[in-house]
């Protein structure tokens, strides 16, 4: 293949209650339309490993936006925000759907948008891309990425700030959902994968889950022993297979 | 996995930051996804001056046995100080 040419930096956009949320954005220079993907961070936060990956959406052809979902914790360093936001427990879900509608909006308003916006997360990341989806009709495709919590449970309880399990918002699911998981994870363990994929069954939901051999939680880290790199490669490709389907103009 | 637990603990002492020395208040202890160390877990401990404000900690982010290690160190230096000063004392 060729290497694309693309634009990068950091954006701001409105997110929820129309706070002002800054981003990395990954752009092909390409004017034909093309879709768009926004990127859920895990817990450490709007880290490298992050932007990487918003680097590579866009090199494999979409416009990639990742918004810092911890900017309200005030401002700094990203490995410093993200240390106020664990000692606070992490973000609250309404802002997590508030600010991906608005990731959205920003992403069809690009000159070179078709339309078309899909969202992947990564660990608590995972958890809100379930979630997410299952509030806003405007998301395309979703990918959720090793989510833990998507059931309550263990150590993962409903709280102020995350109110609701986001497998119980199955029936309200409106977007097509890849599943990517380590049959090693502790979290979600291959059963919460089962349990949560027979709610989709049982509600007739538009889905597709890969589970993994051999991988745990994390596996696409290339940073940490986590990495599993046959596994990596196939499951992008799975990722990259799902976007063609639903955001093709 | 990120589970979002933190043991806080109060704190009396002080730390040194890139900004010179400050006030310790309190210690964040989680058992997660590090930012920085090569690991998929790790102890991290943030020494804080002022809870919730971004920027002022002293930050270490452990493997598990290290983190263990550290914990008979503490131990064993406070038993061996307290002693060797109430020798003194006495």
């Amino acid at each position: 293949m060729t290497y694309r040419s693309m634009k990068a930096g950091v954006v701001t956009f409105q997110g929820h209650n129309n706070d002002e949320v800054q981003a990395y954005l990954a752009q092909p220079e390409e004017s034909a339309p093309i879709g768009g993907v926004i990127l859920l961070h895990h817990m450490p936060g709007w880290d490298e490993s992050s932007i990487e990956m918003t680097r590579k959406l866009a090199h494999y052809g979409y416009n990639a936006i990742c918004p810092d979902l911890f900017h309200r914790f005030g401002e700094g360093e990203p490995d410093e925000v993200a240390a106020v936001a664990r000692s606070q427990g992490g973000k609250a879900d309404d802002e997590a759907v508030g600010d991906t509608d608005g990731a959205a909006t920003y992403l069809r308003e690009l000159a070179n948008s078709n339309g078309k916006v899909g969202i992947i997360g990564f660990c608590s990341g995972g958890r809100q891309v379930v979630l997410v989806a299952s509030h806003l009709d405007t998301i395309d495709a979703a990918v959720d990425c090793w989510g833990g919590g998507v059931i309550a449970g263990g150590k993962w309880t409903i709280s102020e700030s995350r109110p609701v399990a986001p497998i119980d918002l199955t029936d309200n699911l409106n977007t097509p959902l890849l599943g990517i998981f380590g049959n090693d994870d502790p979290s979600p363990t291959p059963e919460e994968v089962n349990q949560h994929e027979q709610a989709l069954k049982d509600a007739g939901k538009t889905y597709e889950f890969h589970r993994y051999d051999g991988a745990g939680h994390g596996f696409f880290d290339f940073d940490k022993p986590a990495y599993r790199p046959e596994q990596a490669q196939a499951a992008w490709g799975e990722i990259f297979k799902w976007y063609g389907t639903y955001l093709s103009s | 996995m990120c589970n979002w637990i933190v043991e806080k603990a109060e704190m009396k002492g002080s730390g040194k930051g890139p900004e010179g020395w400050f006030d310790v208040n309190q210690a964040n202890v989680y058992f997660d996804h590090p930012y920085h160390a090569p690991m998929d877990h790790s102890l991290i401990i943030d020494f804080v001056e002022t809870p919730n404000q971004v920027g002022n900690r002293v930050a270490v982010e452990l493997s598990e046995e290290s983190a263990r290690r550290l914990v008979t160190s503490i131990l064993a230096a406070l038993e061996s100080g307290t002693n060797s000063h109430m020798a003194v004392v006495t």
